[in-house]
């Protein structure tokens, strides 16, 4: 097999989901010895665009979406050790904190952005559900992070956006962060009202808005 | 696997069904029918029937009746213009055909009624041909810009051209039938080959209570010879032409069905004949005929219960409404109907598009309805056994993070246990907003647009659509029409 069908098949195993597939492929890729740069920018990368594409023209749903987003994070749960090693430094398009705000136990369409978030190339760190507002300022400190994303399904628990926002400009900290704010009772209205940098309407709506947000 | 269970709706008890049965086949030995055709009621005096010349009335003795049902097919099969498609009309098979014949049609633009013209019927069979739900196309619109005396004829013409679909007609003369079913023949190549693989079903119309018409008898006798399978369209109003109790009416309906069934065995044993109709509860508060009623459809229900019963396939006019607008009014009817009418287990279905009880069609009502009679299939296909184990698999070492949305299980099945309508708004608020605040109609009429652009007709051979062109000139002639309107393709 050529270089360029291994990696036309790589893009197929995400284009489909294949969680087993896209594994063997990235193993026998280390096996090789492949510039993993490579491997990952015109093999893996194309395939998650374009079930983004898919997603778009309406032909892929969220369990496309989802498992083709877990692909990738599978295969890179497999490269990054590697990469690291080698000292290759992966393109990232951002730090990203993300959670449920305290008091909401909701994580699915967290944990959708997060995994989509991180397909697409944000090095995502997600603190899960009924997350202490206290803790998304301090790991975000600490980590360096870009944005910090803040999910509610509930709209008692909607304020805790509003106010981990305030928090960042009592502390000044409003410059150092983008805020995106999402979940069912989210608007764009709301995002406006408490002075959100972004919110999505969906997941890929989400990694638009990141994207735009990091000047990418 | 554990077999789906195909969810079934029964309104009558066996005892009930068999007491209406015993009484319609009374009146029918008793009381007799009116048979106001020669040709008819010569064949019934042959086959021993009591015949009075004079009152053209006939008395059908319970024997007979018995012999023509068992010389009736149980189910017969439906076969698309280019015989790719066929389709079973009978068992529990249900297949929904737009209502017929609307003499007007909805305007979304200025949400009124209007005369239909040409270009109207060619959009109307255009889209018929492209909605995934609606198996057979009807001629379910008169053109206005054509003379009355060949408005028949003139609908199968366009019909047979735009849609590729079968056809559910019908005569409103009786020399009608001779151009349509020679325009069918044209199309599949010969009169046998017609005979062969049915293309058109045609309705005929008893006149309640108990009258079959010079036209409607002559429709029956000419299907019934040429091989076409003919609709009977029972249609008493309660209280009005028919008796009010329900049970009442299903006697008479039975008795009239019953009656027509043996009109076309007589003229051709073994004829395909389905057991329908389009009886109303009447309004006796605005002496209407509303086919949205619940009573209607209770009425629709039971006899298809009791057409089963008697071994025949089933129609009815269900899936309709009586609101002059698309409004709840309009999606809740048309529900209701769809989905009892598919429970009924009615074979052929007449309703989708139709609105203002029976005199207008919509384009974008029949756009919408295609919808509910997707969910009305999905419904009947009830609840399968997909996997062996079910699910207890999937919980396997289930942690409080797990879900369900990256499972393999969860993309393998998706698309076949749930269904995605496209007109129905399942948006977020703020998106639909984001859309401009349209309403499912609005919708409806731009998904029109588009459906209709993706997909033209498939066009007839050259020497058929000539052939078409001279048969329906012919007619046309007859009646000193000389031109007929120009037709874009």
């Amino acid at each position: 097999m050529n270089n360029e069908e291994f990696l036309l098949k790589i893009e197929k195993s995400i284009v489909e989901g294949n969680r087993d597939e896209a594994e063997t492929l990235a193993r026998k890729a280390l096996e090789a010895n492949m510039d993993l740069n490579k491997v990952i920018e015109k093999g893996y990368v194309p395939g998650i665009q374009k079930v983004g594409v898919l997603w778009e023209k309406g032909e892929y749903f969220l369990p496309e979406l989802i498992t083709s987003a877990e692909c990738m994070k599978a295969v890179m749960a497999i490269l990054q050790p590697e990469l690291e090693k080698t000292n290759i430094k992966l393109a990232s398009l951002g730090k990203v904190i993300i959670g449920t705000v305290e008091g909401d136990i909701h994580d699915i369409g967290k944990n959708l952005v997060a995994s989509i978030l991180s397909a697409n190339g944000f090095d995502v760190i997600d603190l899960g559900a009924d997350v202490k507002l206290e803790k998304f300022i301090k790991i975000a400190e600490s980590e360096e992070a870009d944005l910090i994303c803040l999910s509610a399904l509930l709209t008692t628990t909607m304020i805790g956006q509003k106010k981990v926002i305030e928090t960042l400009n009592e502390r000044n900290l409003s410059g150092q962060f983008k805020v995106l704010v999402g979940g069912a009772p989210v608007t764009q209205k709301w995002a406006d009202d408490i002075g959100a940098d972004g919110y999505g309407e969906n997941a890929m709506i989400a990694v638009k808005v990141a994207k735009n947000l990091m000047g990418k | 696997m554990i077999q789906s269970v195909r969810p079934s709706i029964k309104l009558l008890s066996k005892e009930f069904i068999e007491k209406i049965i015993d009484e319609a086949f009374v009146i029918l030995e008793r009381e007799g029918v009116f048979v106001e055709n020669k040709e008819a009621l010569e064949l019934l005096r042959e086959a021993g029937m009591r015949v009075d010349q004079s009152s053209q009335r006939v008395h059908i003795t319970s024997q007979l009746v018995e012999d023509c049902l068992s010389s009736t097919p149980s189910s017969l099969k439906m076969f698309d213009r280019e015989c790719i498609k066929d389709y079973t009309v009978g068992e529990n098979c249900v297949h929904f055909n737009p209502g017929s014949a609307a003499i007007t049609i909805f305007d979304h633009k200025t949400s009124e009624e209007r005369k239909a013209v040409t270009i109207d019927l060619v959009k109307f069979y255009c889209l018929t041909d492209c909605l995934e739900h609606i198996h057979f196309q009807s001629t379910g619109l008169v053109s206005s810009d054509v003379p009355e005396m060949v408005s028949d004829s003139y609908r199968l013409y366009l019909g047979l051209q735009y849609s590729s679909k079968p056809v559910v007609t019908g005569t409103f003369r009786v020399e009608g039938f001779k151009p349509m079913f020679d325009m069918l023949a044209a199309v599949r190549g010969s009169r046998k080959k017609l005979a062969e693989k049915p293309l058109a079903i045609f309705d005929a119309c008893p006149s309640p209570p108990l009258k079959w018409s010079n036209l409607t008898t002559q429709s029956l006798i000419d299907c019934a010879r040429a091989g076409i399978p003919s609709e009977l369209v029972s249609m008493g109003m309660t209280g009005a032409t028919s008796p009010i109790t329900i049970e009442g009416t299903l006697v008479q309906h039975v008795a009239e069905n019953l009656s027509g069934i043996v009109i076309c065995q007589l003229a051709e044993k073994g004829t395909p004949v389905i057991f329908g109709g389009s009886p109303s509860s009447f309004d006796m508060r605005k002496g209407t005929t509303p086919m949205g009623a619940i009573e209607t459809m209770m009425i629709d229900s039971a006899y298809t219960q009791i057409g089963k019963r008697l071994n025949l396939p089933t129609h009815a006019y269900m899936g309709l409404s009586d609101s002059k607008i698309i409004d709840s009014q309009a999606g809740f009817e048309t529900g209701i109907g769809t989905i009892l009418a598919a429970l009924a287990g009615v074979n052929i279905i007449s309703g989708p598009g139709m609105m203002n009880f029976e005199s207008c069609q919509s384009l974008e009502k029949l756009a919408i309805d295609n919808e509910i009679c997707g969910m009305a299939y999905r419904l009947i296909e009830g609840i399968s056994q997909r996997e062996e184990p079910l699910a207890q698999n999937l919980f396997e070492g289930f942690t409080s993070e797990t879900h369900f949305l990256s499972m393999a299980h969860t993309r393998k099945w998706y698309r076949k246990e749930h269904t995605f309508p496209k007109l129905i708004d399942r948006d977020t608020y703020d998106y639909w907003v984001s859309l401009g605040k349209k309403s499912i109609s609005d919708r409806a009429s731009e998904e029109i647009d588009e459906l209709l652009q993706k997909n033209p007709p498939t066009i007839l051979p050259d020497d058929v659509t000539k052939e078409l062109q001279k048969i329906m000139l012919s007619d046309a002639k007859k009646y000193g029409i000389s031109s007929l309107p120009e037709l874009k393709q």
